[in-house]
């Protein structure tokens, strides 16, 4: 086991170094200068050749590759172009939104998407099965900017239930930071229902055949009895497999709603920082990223070996 | 169970990044303005970079010298009183008492002449008064002078000028920071204090009343008079949704938005809680910048067959959409500014089809594509870039429209290659109406080389420019305007679209917006 | 019994199947037809009559640059199925290489699996409007940074298939007697990868689809001039309490789409033995 997290650990090390160069690479290579964007429209282009040296983007690729990557191994990320502050402290800022944003999702939708599979794969083939699992999908069918706009509309603008946008911070109480998360994680739980409630059909689908289950059925036991204490915990494993790999997913959708409901998380920031070219950021913020991809899905492999005694490593 | 799991470890690690919120009960008392700028705000340094939204950022923090009235005239802000000598040279101001810095040191002339010279060392007019200049030095702790090589007329607008880089005074120590490199400190002698650890980059930016500011006795005007605060703390949120930010404002969710979307205004109209009114004096214009090193638009036939084929009403109507707020117009310098001009226009004011695509014939234009650079994340030049297309094809040209991010059309337009090598023909942008207003300030003020994007060529802009400038006769510098207008229509150096205003929204219970170009947080009251 | 039969048989046990082959055959008919559906040239902008609401020669108004929104939804539905199409094609294509190879060599399988572990472990919508920046924006580029975003999860799933088949005793034994390997791809390993393949390209169809339109929702996506169901809606979602068709017209054919798609996925899936649904 512990030799398993080890090796484990050792993995994500090239994974990251992968990661490292795709993004330094593409980044570069993409058209667009953040000194000329600075320097503004009045600039000559000796003004902006000598912002750019200040800024040392007229380095080769290679030192600039080599400058970043020693910070990164001392634990730094650099400073952002713009706001000439330390990238770490700019993802400090950001942080909590987006994990906020991604936990009460993850909750919003388990608790939409599990019942609807659970109830699925109860009375699978009819038309129940089919309608509840259309309707998951149709939630998938919109895009989550649209999903969002519907509920604004409806629940704020219309019936003045929650607030429109923004975030509050857990520091200031629980109960506001709370209600202004409703609607985001209500609409990207909509989207990303269809994705878990899809695997809890199969996976109970699959545990229900079992003869086990027919025995309990056979002994008396009522249906609700079945699918609660024996179909839904054999079917966590992939569940729990497909939050991890959603989480990739997801991430991609709280750069969306944050736009949408102005929430200043990590999403906005890398988004904001693609499109000025303020690469010190898009780097260290999307290492971030891939380092709790990683992280969730060594925790992920963890969890397989408590659930289920079966798997070995 | 496992869901209950993920909540658990999930509300652990929440309230393991717990950040220090702000104390909200002590907040509840203070008078506070929630708004919505224009942009994000992520530099926060005024000469580092053009932005307008660093620029209205730094007229809460920051004050100047001298500042613009409601009649465009330089009105003094910081300084006293200011002497020029018979001969034109030499310029001798003396502060006002009782300024101080935000970490209550008092405010020192040597601060001032290191904040001139590096503002003096970016800014276009700076750079211009620089160049006439022969030096600028401190007399004591209260008074300095700028010596001329030879008299200039626009030492006080430079000093007092409201459009980017605005010629701010900030502490020796900072001003003293390489013009290249961006400050770090925002400390200035303005009617607001920047609250540092609340400022989150591209988000929110606060700011609080500085007991310490000591505003003049005239009333506020434009940028000029006595900053009065009357609010306790002024929250700048940026939105990136503008429909939600318009849905936010009719809710009361915020106070103010600084740029509400132009299409969006008539949602909040009817209601009773919400005011929209244009607060820009002069607004924006809009312009055409053709690149004058390839075909066909190096040939003068070919530009001036453009002026002919546009409807500038076309491009207001899809920015704009609000006839009350946009006004076609030919003036290169802007029009209801000192420097209207209309002479030899003919051409961009009609519109003739014909005669536009005999021109293009005549210039000898076969079927070359045109490159047309379009910013598809900006609201005001997409669809500008859109109509330029549609434009370019009723003359009968073969558009090539490439969409990009705004950063990468930056870029582009510094390219000097073939158009079908990285290069370009035509994009369209914008100007606000100060930052066009004479030739001095004006994007096309230099030649070939030196001009700006499109790389025109006529020496007689340049002179002329540089005769305005000297000029000291109001009546003598109203001709070389007319000259110069002519000039650019003839030549097709610059193409004006025509010009707009933008609006601001704001609830009902807040009072006292200064009309200006960027606006101010003094003056404003809320009930 | 015939292959015909079986597989009447079949759909007929799994109608979703051929519910959503129908609705799909009946958008591509309503693209294809699109110049003649369409009563006004999609890109063609009227500064004069914008944002207009539904009218005899606008049947569902009119966009914030005055093009008619009808017209542009019906020809919207090219880009948006050729992109999901494509991507799906590619994709899979790639990934189904990508995943033959390192399930068959350790060597490969080692590097190249770490590069898909990278390319996943970063947010397919930033990576994507990454890519987006590095070309010229055009549909061609969009498929291409959707395709990146989506052969990692392909080539996993192949890669898989094809070790547990490795490890099952009548591919080792027939590998034991010499068969040739190409024999054996050929009769053992293509087969069982291509159906999970296929119900994974459906998703990956609606998938592209809707990241689409999430790139331009973010300003990174289809050229705005060229009409897409995601970009209609980035570009009219501003409006959505003014002209609420700009985004519910393509929204509904775009869902409609999606729906149709999912339904053929999950049908072909449950044809398809359960242990490989599971992987789903």
């Amino acid at each position: 086991m512990f030799s398993f997290i080890a090796r484990r650990l050792l993995a994500t090390i090239p994974v990251l170094g992968v990661v490292a160069l795709v993004v330094f690479g593409i980044l570069h290579l993409s058209p667009g200068d953040p000194a000329a964007l600075i320097a503004g429209d009045h600039a000559t282009p000796q003004q902006v050749a000598a912002m750019r040296s200040k800024l040392g983007l007229d380095q080769p690729l290679w030192e600039q590759f080599g400058a970043w990557i020693w910070s990164v191994l001392h634990g730094e990320l650099g400073i952002s172009i713009f706001s000439n502050q330390p990238v770490t402290r700019l993802i400090g800022q950001r942080l909590e939104p987006t994990i906020a944003l991604t936990i009460t999702t993850t909750i919003v939708t388990v608790l939409l998407a599990v019942p609807i599979g659970v109830i699925a794969a109860w009375r699978a083939g009819t038309w129940i099965d089919r309608s509840v699992m259309s309707f998951a999908v149709l939630g998938f069918s919109f895009p989550v900017f649209v999903v969002g706009y519907l509920l604004i509309y409806v629940v704020s603008m219309t019936l003045g239930w929650l607030p429109i946008q923004g975030y509050r911070n857990l520091g200031d109480g629980f109960g506001p930071f709370l209600i202004h998360l409703v609607l985001p994680s209500l609409a990207l739980g909509i989207s990303f229902m269809a994705l878990i409630a899809r695997i809890t059909r199969t996976s109970v689908l699959e545990v229900l055949n079992q003869d086990y289950i027919r025995t309990a059925r056979s002994k008396g036991l009522a249906m609700w009895q079945v699918l609660l204490y024996h179909a839904l915990p054999n079917a966590a494993v992939p569940i729990v497999t497909v939050i991890g790999v959603g989480i990739a997913v997801l991430i991609g959708g709280v750069v969306v709603t944050e736009s949408v409901f102005a929430i200043p998380g990590l999403g906005r920031l890398v988004v904001d920082s693609i499109l000025s070219r303020d690469y010190p950021v898009i780097q260290g913020v999307l290492l971030i990223f891939a380092g709790v991809y990683v992280g969730i899905n060594l925790l992920i492999d963890l969890l397989y070996v408590a659930l289920d005694p079966r798997i070995r490593y | 169970m496992l869901a209950m799991h993920r909540t658990f470890a999930g509300l652990l690690a929440l309230a393991g990044c717990v950040t220090f919120g702000t104390a909200s009960e002590a907040l509840a008392q203070k008078k506070i303005i929630r708004s919505v700028p224009i942009g994000a705000l992520k530099i926060v340094d005024p000469i580092w970079t053009t932005a307008y939204i660093t620029r209205n950022h730094s007229y809460m923090v920051w004050d100047t010298l001298f500042s613009l009235d409601a009649k465009n005239e330089p009105q003094p802000q910081m300084v006293d009183a200011w002497k020029i000598s018979p001969d034109k040279l030499t310029y001798s101001f003396t502060l006002r008492s009782g300024l101080l810095w935000h970490d209550n040191t008092p405010v020192r002339a040597a601060d001032c002449v290191a904040s001139i010279r590096r503002w003096g060392a970016k800014d276009g007019m700076g750079r211009a008064l620089m160049g006439f200049t022969d030096k600028i030095e401190a007399i004591d702790d209260k008074s300095f002078r700028l010596v001329l090589k030879q008299p200039v007329g626009f030492v006080l607008e430079a000093l007092g000028k409201i459009d980017s880089n605005v010629p701010f005074m900030m502490p020796e120590r900072i001003a003293k920071t390489d013009p290249n490199t961006q400050i770090t400190e925002v400390i200035g002698s303005g009617p607001f204090r920047f609250l540092k650890e609340e400022f989150v980059p591209g988000v929110k930016v606060v700011y609080e009343k500085f007991t310490g500011y000591v505003p003049r006795k005239e009333p506020a005007s434009l940028a000029a008079g006595g900053k009065v605060v009357k609010i306790d703390r002024v929250e700048s949120v940026y939105m990136p949704d503008a429909a939600v930010a318009i849905a936010a404002l009719g809710n009361g969710e915020v106070d103010l938005l600084e740029s509400p979307a132009n299409d969006l205004i008539r949602t909040v109209q009817n209601n009773p809680n919400v005011f929209v009114r244009p607060n820009d004096p002069l607004g924006y214009q809009l312009f055409m910048a053709v690149n004058h090193l390839y075909p066909p638009f190096d040939r003068k036939e070919a530009r001036q067959a453009l002026l002919w084929g546009i409807k500038q009403a076309e491009f207001l109507e899809v920015v704009i959409g609000d006839a009350k707020r946009y006004q076609e117009c030919v003036a290169v310098y802007g029009c209801g500014t000192p420097n209207e001009s209309k002479l030899g226009s003919e051409a961009l004011a009609s519109f003739n089809l014909e005669k536009s695509k005999a021109l293009l014939k005549s210039a000898g234009y076969g079927a070359q594509p045109i490159v047309l650079l379009d910013p598809t994340d900006n609201a005001v030049l997409h669809p500008a870039a859109l109509v330029a297309t549609q434009t370019l094809k009723r003359m009968g040209m073969n558009v090539d429209t490439q969409a990009m991010d705004f950063s990468t059309l930056t870029q582009r337009r510094a390219s000097k290659n073939l158009p079908s090598q990285g290069g370009w023909n035509v994009f369209v942008t914008n100007a606000t109406m100060t930052g066009i207003a004479n030739p001095v300030l004006h994007t096309y003020s230099m030649n070939c080389e030196q001009a700006w994007y499109g790389w025109p060529c006529d020496k007689r802009i340049v002179d002329l420019s540089r005769q305005w400038a000297l000029e000291l006769d109001a009546a003598k510098r109203k001709q070389i305007i007319g000259e110069l207008q002519r000039v650019h229509m003839e030549n097709v150096t610059y193409i004006p679209l025509g010009q707009y205003r933008s609006v601001i929204a704001y609830r009902k219970n807040v009072k006292g917006m200064i009309a200006s170009p960027s606006l101010f947080y003094w003056n404003i009251e809320k009930e | 019994m015939t292959i015909a039969t079986t597989a009447t048989d079949l759909l007929r046990r799994h109608p979703s199947v051929l519910i959503g082959a129908a609705i799909l055959c009946a958008i591509m008919v309503i693209t294809a037809f699109a110049p003649w559906i369409a009563t006004h040239d999609p890109m063609a902008i009227d500064p004069m009559v914008r944002l207009r609401g539904f009218s005899a020669s606008h049947w569902l108004g009119t966009d914030a640059l005055g093009r008619d929104v009808w017209s542009r939804a019906v020809y919207g539905g090219r880009v948006s199925l050729a992109v999901g199409l494509a991507v799906a094609l590619f994709a899979t294509s790639i990934g189904l290489a990508v995943g033959l190879v390192s399930g068959f060599n350790r060597v490969a399988d080692a590097i190249l699996m770490r590069v898909m572990d990278g390319l996943m472990a970063i947010p397919a919508i930033l990576l994507a409007i990454a890519l987006m920046a590095v070309a010229r924006a055009s549909v061609t580029t969009v498929i291409f940074a959707i395709t990146v975003v989506e052969v990692p999860r392909v080539a996993r799933l192949v890669r898989s298939v094809v070790l547990s088949i490795r490890e099952q005793a009548y591919v080792e034994a027939a590998t034991v007697v010499g068969s040739r390997f190409w024999r054996m791809l050929w009769r053992h390993v293509l087969p069982n990868t291509l159906a999970p393949v296929t119900v994974q390209a459906t998703y990956i169809c609606a998938a592209a689809i809707l990241i689409e339109s999430l790139l331009s929702f973010l300003g990174a996506g289809t050229p705005p001039e060229v009409p897409s169901w995601g970009n209609i809606m980035a570009e009219g979602r501003t409006y959505f309490q003014i002209s609420p068709w700009l985004i519910l017209a393509p929204g509904l054919f775009l869902a409609t789409t999606v729906l149709a798609v999912n339904l053929m996925g999950d049908g072909l899936r449950d044809m398809l033995d359960p242990s490989i649904a599971r992987r789903m």
